[in-house]
């Protein structure tokens, strides 16, 4: 296989697969839903980014292939992620110190 | 910088390529980079043009303390829609979009940018974002008056079309995004072979640090002003406070996007100036690396300290410190710049053509703009001159007698390559002088101003700032002479300028290897790299000649 047959080459996910991922998404949902009428006090903010972060893991990974791309796209991803880490982190700053 | 002639003559250029449409159609629907960067050009200026009349209509109504030529309500669209326009039309796009598009390929030996679609579908969303912006100042409801920073709680109570305007920078927020997204896969992929980064022009450093900014900080402001939108229609309390909402969410929300913004504006201009300078001093750039690593660092630190905007809103001790100290940390990238720049000038074989004079602006006055913003950036200075015009003087140095200048120099720079003929040089020294003198008499008063206490985006103003305002006035109006003879005179030689050669100016990047315009598709033959953008040891004799 040349190089530039390798780089295009298709990954195919069975339809099953992206079956049960939507449905774990739709399950995180609810537990999201469901977490919202109990009062956690300040862990309020850490569950919900935690099962967010769940859920995006999952889109990126399966529906938008970044488990089969080459390390490449991953890294440019992450680029993403920690951007937005930082960003949130920088803002708490601002809130956690009122 | 190549081992070969990259184009044979008989290859028609750009402007005579076969398209498939005819006529505007051949340009409105064309996935030429080319074509696309001037697309956008035409349209930049076009939107400077509005921007600069009701500027030049403000400082109009600031020559008297009392009313002079408009109602307060039209002076506060005024500066709303100046503000709107000069940065989501103007300066945002105006290197990525103009410059990038036209250059990028042409830099990095490629024949167009990696999508030439996404890129088509970038130009028609900024003119659909362009054209709402433009609509919204004459629906029913009237512009909007919030100022371009559509602040909350004000922008949701509103009664003119905010909606509208905010649609509009959602969309042309879009049209910057694909642009980033393109220029970051087209360096990646489509380098000449040779072109390695380190054999950069050291304007697509630049590019492509600002695409990475483009990419990661506007999808913010995007679901930032749609929250607003969703808040104005079904009055969900996300920002305003007697809805449980905080505005003060919104302002870090609104900066995460429009901090690093300035830095989409102003790190493509400092890309040009890294270009220009050695081209016209006749050696070397000096500290190539520390200027192409500093451009990374100004996109990541300078990414990080947006909430310097909001020292007097209540923040807490802990956030203000840590943002005053991010503040301080971005100068000392955006320094090594000034001094290498000013370093790559000394003993240099000097010409001083009128886009260099545009560069030596630039460093001076984005000096005084980057130091101001130091000032600001000290918590102490901060809370005495937040909201005054000293914000809008520094704001200006920065954007204006940066980018603006910049911008004005890049395009003489780069005229003959983009239409084929050279600029006639008298009038574009006397634009230059005009405006560089013009420009200082406008925004230093409005230092001085917002030191005494002078509070910007007022009406009325007390009788003890009326003669430094009349000051600011007048050099508005010469800087504006200034604009016009430049403009005019970029019309003119289009007519009448000599027919540009490949490389008038002895340059030693890509763009100047082929033809003045270039070819359809810019390189007969790929080229192959051998040698760094700015060695001009080749140039030297093929400049004698064609002098």
């Amino acid at each position: 296989m040349t190089q530039h047959e390798e780089e295009h080459k298709q990954h195919r996910v069975p339809y099953g697969e992206y079956i049960l991922i939507w449905l774990g998404l739709l399950a995180l949902t609810c537990l999201t839903v469901a977490l919202a009428g109990i009062d956690l006090g300040r862990w309020v903010i850490i569950t919900a980014l935690i099962i967010a972060s769940v859920k995006s893991l999952l889109v990126m990974n399966v529906f938008m292939h970044l488990k089969y791309e080459d390390r490449m796209f991953r890294l440019f991803a992450l680029v993403a992620l920690v951007t937005f880490i930082i960003f949130i982190s920088l803002t708490f700053f601002d809130y956690a110190f009122h | 910088m190549t081992t070969a002639a990259t184009v044979a003559d008989t290859v028609p250029d750009f402007y005579h390529e076969k398209t498939r449409f005819k006529g505007i159609f051949g340009w409105i629907f064309s996935t030429d980079h080319k074509r696309i960067g001037l697309l956008y050009l035409f349209a930049v200026i076009t939107f400077f043009l509005v921007g600069m009349i009701l500027g030049v209509l403000m400082r109009l109504e600031m020559l008297t303390p009392e009313n002079t030529i408009v109602t307060p309500q039209t002076y506060n669209t005024f500066f709303t829609l100046h503000g709107i326009i000069m940065i989501f039309l103007v300066v945002i796009p105006a290197f990525p979009a103009v410059f990038g598009n036209f250059l990028l390929p042409l830099m990095i030996g490629a024949k167009d940018v990696f999508f030439p679609r996404l890129n088509l579908l970038s130009w028609w969303l900024f003119i659909a974002g362009g054209t709402l912006a433009l609509v919204s100042i004459f629906l029913p409801g009237g512009a909007a008056d919030t100022g371009w920073t559509f602040y909350v709680p004000y922008s949701i109570r509103s009664n003119t079309n905010i909606i509208p305007a905010l649609m509009a920078a959602f969309i042309l927020g879009f049209s910057s995004i694909l642009t980033g997204l393109n220029f970051i896969t087209t360096i990646h992929r489509m380098r000449a072979p040779g072109m390695t980064w380190f054999k950069m022009p050291l304007f697509v450093w630049s590019l492509y640090s600002t695409a990475w900014v483009q990419i990661l900080a506007t999808p913010i402001i995007g679901i930032t002003l749609l929250l607003v939108v969703i808040e104005r229609l079904f009055g969900v309390g996300i920002f305003d406070p007697t809805l449980g909402g905080d505005p003060v969410l919104y302002q870090h929300l609104f900066w995460m996007y429009s901090h690093p913004a300035v830095y989409i504006i102003i790190l493509p201009a400092m890309g040009v100036v890294s270009d220009i300078i050695p081209v016209f001093a006749r050696r070397t750039i000096f500290g190539y690396k520390f200027i192409a690593y500093s451009s990374i660092a100004i996109a990541a630190v300078g990414s990080l300290v947006w909430a310097h905007h909001m020292f007097t809103v209540g923040m807490s001790n802990t956030g203000m410190f840590i943002f005053s100290l991010l503040t301080f940390i971005v100068a000392i990238p955006s320094a090594i710049k000034v001094f290498n720049w000013v370093a790559t000038l000394y003993k240099g074989s000097i010409q001083l053509e009128v886009p260099l004079l545009f560069m030596l602006a630039f460093i001076m006055q984005f000096s005084i703009g980057g130091l101001t913003g130091l000032m600001l950036g000290a918590l102490s200075v901060n809370i005495h001159v937040t909201d005054t015009y000293f914000v809008v003087g520094h704001f200006h140095y920065v954007m204006f007698g940066g980018t603006g200048f910049a911008l004005f120099g890049a395009l003489y720079y780069w005229f003959p390559k983009m239409f084929g003929r050279m600029y006639i040089k008298r009038p574009a020294f006397i634009g230059w002088l005009l405006m560089t003198v013009g420009f200082n008499i406008l925004y230093f008063p409005m230092l001085i101003l917002g030191y005494m206490g002078m509070p910007r985006r007022y009406y009325h103003y007390l009788p003890q700032f009326e003669t430094l305002h009349r000051i600011a006035t007048v050099g508005s109006w010469i800087m504006v002479i200034g604009i016009i003879i430049l403009i005019v005179n970029l019309i003119v030689s289009l007519k009448k300028g000599k027919k540009a050669p490949a490389n008038p100016w002895g340059a030693a990047t890509l763009e100047w290897t082929v033809s003045s315009p270039p070819p359809t598709e810019n390189f007969h033959e790929i080229p192959v790299v051998t040698t760094g953008p700015y060695d001009y040891s080749n140039i030297t004799q093929s400049v004698e000649e064609t002098r």
